[in-house]
């Protein structure tokens, strides 16, 4: 025990002596933010009026201070703070470099977007369950994830948000939503099994896990099983990410919750799987990934060719969100399968376009659902006649998932493409057109059949003719964050330089960790 | 379980596992023990009272709702945390304290208030649990 009588040590030997500025404390400032509103909520769960007033200012906070951080790295390169001061590799790092900040920001947004929808969404019931609560948790456990440096220090993010993703799938706890969270759980479950499985391997391998050493230590080390290790974790990661043969959980399970939760889950979950993909794969072992590469590149194919399928075969319009998602992962991996300049940075800018676009297209199925009352293609219609505005908001937004200018979805399909043909994998790139190509087959009929046509005279269209009289003051709400979200989109596909640049410099930074590393080895090396 | 010998004992099992719950806790920062298991101890006791006397009682023994204690469990945690701020060092940095009491030193320091916070969170989750899982038989 320490006390004042003892003696004194040299503290160097073990601790980091410089006092962290404030610019370190960004680093870890999201997830403690955002466990304290979520205890916070806990605290007063009854209090379900207020739980909007705390978790909609916090939310914003989080924004601000991923948005100061960004600035930060991407100006000044990564920063890093050590936790309880231990020298790395022995303490826990937590590492921002501009692809982590980058996906926090936009993840943010996101949550922010989806937590505003979710003020008129999700009833008291819901609130009571403790929404708002596993909201602030599960964006404790994303934040975490990106920023953290540390690859077991990743594992617990993700049980983080794992856990806080079950308790948002089963608010309301409807038969349906069981059956669904039931998969859910069990196949991601096994995918966090293996995940931990890898971690076990890595230490036994490389005898510490801060990521920063390992990208030192992959380099030299000879002689270990490191194919193994990468497979695993590709797997691992696969699951999580939805990639092709480990995907089944994603449609089975993402349209039984209420609309909101799914727009939070289709938005940040599986990319996720992606930044840690890119994270291990690209980062710490690049030679394994470029074995490997074919692998991912068939994989790849695969999942968003089969998943353009599933889209079109898709009457329920969350179902096929459900694949438009996955359809968006393939096209990812796609980029990290290529590993080239162009090709990662054509991914990281796909999460990011992705990550605002899946919110909000499950945000718009939300609201056409409201207008029509049904989820699926073959009952709804009308919309255009009874709420135009909306109809060319969706429009544009199912452009923009479709991968068509001028949204945001054009520019990392451009690159990917490009990325592709540089490699000479043509399939690769005939892949990503035609995936595309299905997508815009089936999100245009979405547009003819819910929008364009004619609502039928039935019972349910006139329900639905008058369920768009009533008092609007509710909707205003999902409508405020479907035009944010919205406005990003267009934004990004309008002025994609800034983006474009971001997306670049994280790529550089996952090619060559030389930053990486200093930021957390100042001294340009491991002890 | 309704037994007479069972009800009589009940509440000093329930305070003689409390006190010796929050001993390990204590007992936690050089020697085996600590916030988690005193928590899960803290737990069983409240889930053997509530076996005897059913549990509404618990939850009028308790007075605050089991995951509002977890909450203010975490909070507490990341607060110790977050403490180190104000002393120039990172995150989670252990920071001592060494005040006098009645002639005797005694050490403090937010590894121990962080302990605290993980040993509010499992009795408060744990009991939730427990307490839910007894409410099921009852009815």
């Amino acid at each position: 025990m320490a006390s004042p009588s003892s003696t004194p040590v040299d503290l160097s030997q073990a601790f980091v002596m410089a006092p962290p500025g404030l610019g370190e404390w960004l680093v870890i400032l999201p997830p403690a933010l955002m466990i304290t509103a979520g205890a916070l909520l806990m605290m007063m769960r009854h209090r379900v009026d207020r739980h909007g007033f705390i978790a909609i200012p916090a939310l914003v906070a989080l924004v601000l201070i991923d948005a100061a951080l960004l600035l930060k790295v991407s100006t000044g390169g990564p920063v890093t703070m050590m936790m309880g001061r231990w020298l790395p590799p022995f303490g826990i790092a937590f590492t921002v470099d501009v692809l982590g900040a980058l996906m926090a920001l936009v993840s943010a947004l996101a949550g922010l977007a989806a937590a505003i929808a979710a003020l008129t969404d999700i009833s008291d019931s819901g609130r009571r369950y403790g929404f708002f609560p596993f909201l602030m948790l599960l964006m404790a456990g994303v934040s975490g994830a990106f920023l953290t440096g540390d690859v077991f220090n990743l594992y617990v993010w993700f049980e983080v948000l794992l856990i806080s993703s079950f308790g948002l799938l089963i608010l309301g706890s409807e038969k349906q939503q069981i059956d669904g969270a039931l998969k859910y759980a069990v196949l991601n479950l096994i995918g966090t099994t293996l995940f931990l499985i890898s971690v076990g391997y890595l230490y036994a391998i490389f005898g510490t896990l801060n990521m920063a050493d390992i990208a030192l230590k992959a380099r030299e080390i000879s002689g270990a099983p490191l194919m193994t290790l990468s497979a695993l974790f590709i797997l691992a990661f696969g699951m999580k990410a939805a990639a092709f043969p480990v995907n089944f959980w994603l449609p089975a399970s993402y349209h039984t919750p209420r609309i909101t939760v799914s727009a939070l889950f289709g938005g940040l979950l599986t990319k996720i799987g992606i930044y840690a993909l890119l994270r291990v794969m690209v980062m710490l072992f690049p030679v394994q990934r470029e074995e490997l590469s074919f692998v991912l590149a068939v994989v790849a194919v695969l999942t968003m060719v089969l998943s353009g399928f599933g889209m079109l075969a898709q009457n329920d319009l969350r179902r096929m969100a459900g694949f438009a998602v996955i359809l968006g992962i393939g096209n990812m991996l796609a980029g990290i399968a290529t590993g080239t300049m162009v090709g990662l940075s054509g991914a990281v800018l796909y999460a990011l376009h992705s990550i605002l676009a899946m919110t909000a297209l499950y945000l718009v199925i939300g609201r056409v659902k409201a207008l029509t009352g049904s989820w699926t293609l073959s009952a709804g219609g009308g919309i255009y006649s009874v709420a135009p505005g909306f109809a060319f908001v969706s429009l544009a937004l199912f452009l923009a998932v479709a991968g068509l200018p001028p949204f945001s979805g054009l520019w990392p399909k451009i690159m990917l493409v490009k990325a592709s043909v540089d490699i000479g994998a043509w399939w690769l790139a005939a892949g990503i057109l035609i995936s595309g190509f299905l997508a815009t087959i089936a999100l245009g009929r979405t547009f003819l059949l819910a929008y364009w046509r004619p609502a039928a005279e039935s019972p349910a269209s006139k329900r639905a003719t008058s369920n768009v009289t009533r008092p609007q003051q509710q909707d205003r709400l999902a409508a405020v964050a479907i035009l944010g979200l919205a406005a990003l989109i267009v934004l990004f596909g309008l002025f994609p330089e800034a983006p474009l640049s971001l997306s670049q410099q994280a790529a550089t930074g996952l090619l060559d960790p030389q930053s990486y590393v200093r930021s957390v080895f100042p001294q340009g090396g491991a002890q | 379980m309704n037994t007479l010998i069972f009800r009589t004992v009940a509440p000093f099992l329930t305070a003689l596992m409390i006190v010796f719950s929050i001993f390990v806790l204590l007992r936690g920062h050089n020697e085996p023990g600590g916030g988690f298991i005193g928590g899960l101890i803290a737990a069983s006791a409240f889930a053997i009272y509530g076996i005897a006397y059913g549990v509404a009682a618990v939850r009028r023994a308790l007075w605050f709702h089991p995951l509002s204690i977890a909450g203010a469990g975490l909070m507490l945690a990341v607060v110790s945390g977050l403490i180190s701020a104000f002393a120039g060092v990172p995150f989670m940095t252990g920071l001592w304290i060494y005040p006098h009491l009645f002639g005797v030193e005694v050490p403090l320091a937010t590894v121990m208030s962080f302990d605290i916070g993980v040993y509010l969170v499992v009795v408060g989750s744990i009991t939730s649990i427990a307490l839910a899982l007894e409410e099921k038989d009852d009815a």
